[in-house]
């Protein structure tokens, strides 16, 4: 088994390498990244050029560790008994599977992706130290071992939120999406649309990396971005000349809301612009 | 087999672990790489690494190691751009610096890429020194040279390239700082306590009580958990502190969104008989400081944030203030707020190395008891610690 990306995903040389060495190991892989490089992407990526099923698990702040195994939904129990239904008898019958129950249960290898685990608590990546390195864990309540029958691939995201904890770390390879350069970028795009004209898809990526470019930004603009504004540059029919002006510095990239989110970051942009032309 | 790299990787202060070195030899003796180095970096940095602020340090201890492996390369690579300035401003007599408008900016980077050449062979392999000191940036005007890349790029570029370049730099969490890795690091000063209304089920506590009932359910509600640190801020603004207005923002917003109960209050250089909460009617509607000394309970943390750079008399003298005729020097104000809050911290944005030379920062240090710590990511999160105890 061996990623070498796919036709949606333009997967790096360092990006392969980590993932295949996850794969040959058998060791989870924690992934950071700038938001919109194509964490979360990434595990249904490879899930789908290995021709494995994936299991999701998107974590949350209140997600305890737990939940992924199993749950054991005593409230319903309770109030089952109360009402004297037959099947109060068998504690099984209350045992809600997990994500990682379900993935451990596959007939072949699967993909499991943690999404976001920063989210949780502090304690959550602790809790899952037996669980990941082993493959394994016991439920209590059926006096029941739960072992993988194939160890699955692991993926798990991070925002970097909060720090992870280092017994944690050392059992998971790291990977950092950095953010791709403007030839990647170029066949990121071809990915995603095919029949882009060589000169529309020039000046827009001109624009994006000099918008990147500009100091003071709360929020740079990130690939998904990139491929919304495309999107909707298409969508509007606009040619390649709008996007280009004689000085390049005092035009307002049509549609620019798609790349700058933030109010305070137009406002700047703006101002920018307005400086450049007082310049001119 | 490859100890030696472990153990400079260790000597370099990467944080690595024996379980992951395994890893790594598990991993090549799996063949998941051929045998080439620039497989051999990502393989490594991504089994021993676990953390991006670590990149650069790891990036520097692989080229150390695998400097006789291929040669360094010369001027093509990025230099980082605030080194790039220190070191002109290091390079350039006055004199020189004078020529600069005359010379033109090309002209200039001529002359300087000479210099550095021979810095270079001077200190072999000297990058060590990147990255010094110095805030005030060189020259005005759109003249500096802002991500200027020296030499062309080429396609297939070699490994040590990459890690010669150290494009993680910024990332290295002893530089700056953005509004979310402040919030990360505040997140250490969390603590959890249940007050206030009961909105959440208890289930323990329901399924005990409804034993208790013999069967009939008996919900129980406990409140639910949220953050019980309470922090009292106090800024230093204006003078000196204009600088770094934009690190005080972020810290700010950062820390509204962080804690329910934040307190927050304005003073200049040094804290004396008044604070204040609008700095632009700093002299109109200000607060005694004696007030705030009574009005917040000893379970606040105190945070001040200044630059503590001022004349030595503005903490030590009566009468001493810039501003106005103080009765008590600052220094006795400053015992009276650690007396009342004894988890305080002083946050400093000047780098760490330039305290021991200005006297007033020396001062506070000492009447902090030590507990001063620099603007970054890391100093903060030093800071955090030390408060969360």
């Amino acid at each position: 088994m061996r990623f070498a990306g796919s036709e949606n995903y333009v997967a790096t040389r360092d990006l392969t390498l980590a993932v295949n060495a996850a794969i040959t190991l058998q060791r989870p892989l924690l992934i950071k990244g700038e938001p919109g490089t194509g964490k979360t992407m990434l595990a249904e990526e490879v899930a789908a050029a290995l021709g494995l099923p994936l299991f999701e698990w998107h974590v949350k702040s209140t997600t305890k560790a737990q939940q992924g195994l199993y749950e054991y939904d005593a409230v319903s129990r309770l109030r089952d008994s109360q009402l004297g239904e037959a099947r109060v008898a068998d504690i099984g019958s209350y045992i809600v599977k997990g994500v990682l129950w379900q993935a451990f249960e596959s007939p072949t290898t699967s993909v499991v992706l943690i999404d976001e685990i920063d989210k949780a608590d502090i304690e959550f990546p602790n809790d899952l130290l037996r669980e990941l390195d082993r493959m394994e864990f016991f439920v209590y309540e059926t006096r029941q071992n739960v072992r993988a029958r194939h160890r699955p691939v692991v993926f798990i995201t991070s925002n970097n939120e909060k720090e992870l904890p280092d017994a944690f770390l050392r059992r998971c390879f790291f990977h950092y999406i950095k953010f791709p350069d403007k030839e990647t970028m170029t066949r990121i795009i071809d990915v995603h649309f095919p029949g882009l004209k060589p000169a529309l898809l020039r000046e827009a990526l001109e624009v994006f990396f000099e918008l990147r470019e500009v100091p003071g930004l709360k929020k740079k603009p990130s690939t998904s971005e990139l491929l919304d504004w495309l999107k909707l540059l298409l969508a509007e029919d606009i040619p390649p000349e709008a996007l280009r002006s004689q000085d390049r510095k005092v035009v307002i990239p049509p549609l620019h809301g798609a790349l700058l989110k933030n109010e305070q970051d137009v406002h700047l942009f703006e101002r920018l612009i307005f400086m450049a032309r007082q310049n001119r | 087999m490859l100890i030696d790299f472990f153990m400079h990787l260790k000597a370099s202060r990467v944080p690595v672990s024996i379980k992951e070195f395994l890893a790594l030899l598990e991993a090549l003796q799996q063949h998941v790489i051929e045998h080439s180095l620039d497989d051999f970096y990502l393989l490594s940095r991504a089994i021993l690494v676990k953390d991006e602020t670590h990149f650069d340090k790891f990036d520097r201890a692989f080229g150390e190691y695998f400097k006789g492996v291929e040669a360094l390369p010369g001027m093509d690579v990025l230099i980082p751009e605030d080194w790039l300035r220190d070191a002109v401003k290091k390079h350039l007599s006055d004199a020189e610096r004078a020529k600069l408008e005359k010379l033109g900016w090309d002209k200039l980077m001529e002359t300087f890429k000479q210099r550095l050449a021979e810095q270079k062979s001077r200190h072999s392999g000297g990058n060590k020194w990147i990255g010094t000191g110095g805030s005030s940036p060189f020259g005005h005007g759109g003249t500096h040279p802002e991500g200027i890349r020296l030499g062309g790029r080429s396609e297939n570029r070699s490994a040590v390239k990459v890690w010669e370049k150290r494009e993680f730099r910024n990332l290295d969490d002893s530089v700056e700082i953005g509004t979310r890795n402040i919030k990360v690091a505040l997140r250490r000063l969390r603590r959890f306590a249940r007050e206030g209304a009961a909105e959440e089920l208890d289930l323990d506590g329901t399924i005990a009580g409804t034993a208790r009932n013999a069967g009939w359910l008996d919900l129980k509600l406990r409140p639910e958990r949220h953050n019980a640190v309470k922090v009292l801020l106090l800024l230093d603004i204006g003078g000196s502190m204009d600088d770094y207005i934009r690190i005080c923002e972020e810290l700010f917003s950062a820390c509204r969104s962080e804690f329910k109960h934040l307190e927050y209050y304005y003073f200049h250089n040094c804290v004396y008989d008044f604070l204040w909460k609008d700095n632009r009617r700093r002299h109109t509607e200000r607060i005694a400081t004696h007030d705030v000394l009574h009005k917040y309970g000893s379970d606040y943390k105190l945070i001040l944030v200044g630059d503590a750079a001022m004349s030595p008399y503005e903490i030590l003298i009566p009468h001493g203030s810039v501003e106005y005729n103080n009765a008590e020097p600052g220094a006795v104000w400053l015992r009276r707020l650690v007396d009342t809050w004894p988890h305080a911290i002083w946050l400093n944005p000047e780098p760490e190395h330039s305290w021991a030379y200005r006297q007033s920062t020396t001062l506070i240090h000492n009447l902090l008891g030590g507990r001063m710590f620099p603007l970054t990511l890391d100093g903060l999160a030093r800071g955090m610690q030390l408060l969360s105890k």
